[in-house]
């Protein structure tokens, strides 16, 4: 008689239990369409937003009622923490400022942790629509879909920005259409849809880690990851500067620059 | 070379590796970022003791003067060592924010466990320690 330890007892029936539910998976989805709706997440970085993340997470409940939210605290020094607890949002509360990215890819790391298959990311300063996160949702879940971008310059709303802001966005967004080989008219753009394999790209080393934009979108085009851009409205933030405001513009476009040289002169990373 | 900028660099490079022995000997200092700054005092004790091995290292890179060599060996060092630097910095950088990423999740983790044991076991049917 054949005698099992306990691990490979473990493996074995955890092998036979993977090959029924494969089978019956197989099976179901055969017969008819999985009813089930994908494990969804909105992610919204949040740095001292303590003014607007109430009515941004109010907006979301109203429009996207039931999907989790997780606001990620960047370190702020106001009551953004508290705000987003007593809306019944989760938060994740990172011990200092660690910049935009950072403070996504966290999110990102939560998703990939807890088996979320659709990700829905978004400013914490009212300057995206919730109305939106349907739209996204239904176009990331199509099959010729792994990203799905905002675009504000898509939408019939005028979007009003600086001219430098609007020059920046125009050169990087024709360089990023250039190498994609795809029209990308808002590659700053923080309102996205992501969905499998591409939620565990941003979660890894691959993700800049200040200032994802057009390198990033380069470099996700150039692993094979399908892109694409609908028009969302976007409103402006008056009371609030931009994190390519002053001395950071030059280095913004100093990065990104150098991002995307590097970018295309590395070899593509695996999916 | 005048002797008494050789003597100055004698002094100088002699104080700088023996501060660097004294640094890595209380611990201010690990072993692994000594070696920079051993490397480059030696070698300029050498380039400042040795009559013959500054000639020879001019006449190499082409200068007149011994103690323009001794500066443009200095620089070079110190740009060494400044880049060596940096790439030790991002790295730490990227070691730092990954941990600070760990940390907010596993802080996260911890309150939503909390949460769940202190929950009345009325609220739940069992137990906040069953649950877990």
């Amino acid at each position: 008689m054949k005698t099992l330890s306990y691990q490979t007892f473990k493996s074995e029936t955890h092998k036979e239990t993977a090959a029924i539910q494969k089978d019956d998976l197989e099976t179901f989805s055969s017969q008819e369409p999985l009813t089930q709706p994908p494990k969804t997440l909105i992610i919204i970085p949040a740095y001292n937003e303590g003014k607007n993340i109430g009515a941004v997470l109010e907006g979301i409940q109203k429009q996207s009622p039931g999907i989790p939210i997780l606001v990620i605290d960047d370190g702020s020094s106001d009551n953004t923490e508290k705000i987003v607890r007593e809306h019944n949002a989760k938060v994740i509360s990172l011990p200092y400022n660690s910049g935009y990215g950072v403070a996504l890819q966290t999110g990102f790391l939560y998703a990939v942790k807890n088996n979320f298959s659709i990700v829905i990311q978004m400013d914490s300063d009212g300057q995206h629509d919730p109305a939106n996160i349907k739209d996204l949702m239904e176009e990331v879940q199509k099959d010729n879909c792994d990203v799905v971008i905002g675009s504000r310059f898509l939408s019939k709303d005028s979007y009003k920005t600086s001219l430098a802001r609007h020059a920046g966005m125009f050169i990087f967004g024709n360089i990023a259409s250039l190498f994609c080989g795809q029209k990308v008219t808002d590659p700053t753009s923080g309102f996205q849809a992501l969905k499998g394999r591409a939620i565990e790209f941003i979660a890894s080393d691959n993700y800049p880690p200040d200032y994802p934009d057009a390198d990033f979108i380069i470099l996700m085009n150039r692993c094979g990851f399908k892109i694409k851009e609908i028009p969302v409205t976007m409103h402006a933030s008056p009371d609030k500067e931009s994190m390519h405001h002053g001395h950071k513009t030059v280095y913004y476009v100093f990065k990104m620059f150098l991002s995307i040289f590097v970018t295309l002169l590395r070899k593509s990373p695996k999916r | 070379m005048p002797p008494r900028i050789q003597i100055i660099s004698i002094l100088i490079c002699v104080f700088l590796v023996a501060y660097v022995f004294e640094l890595v000997r209380r611990k201010h200092l690990s072993e692994e970022y000594s070696m920079g700054w051993l490397l480059t005092g030696t070698s300029m004790l050498i380039l400042s003791v040795s009559e013959g091995a500054i000639k020879w290292v001019s006449g190499l890179v082409g200068a007149t003067l011994f103690t323009s060599t001794l500066f443009f060996f200095g620089l070079l060092f110190l740009m060494v060592i400044c880049l060596h630097f940096s790439i030790r910095i991002s790295a730490l950088t990227k070691q730092v924010r990954t941990l600070t990423q760990h940390i907010g999740i596993l802080d996260h983790e911890k309150k939503a466990l909390e949460e769940k044991v202190n929950q009345p076991p009325w609220q739940t049917g069992t137990s906040g320690l069953e649950q877990i």
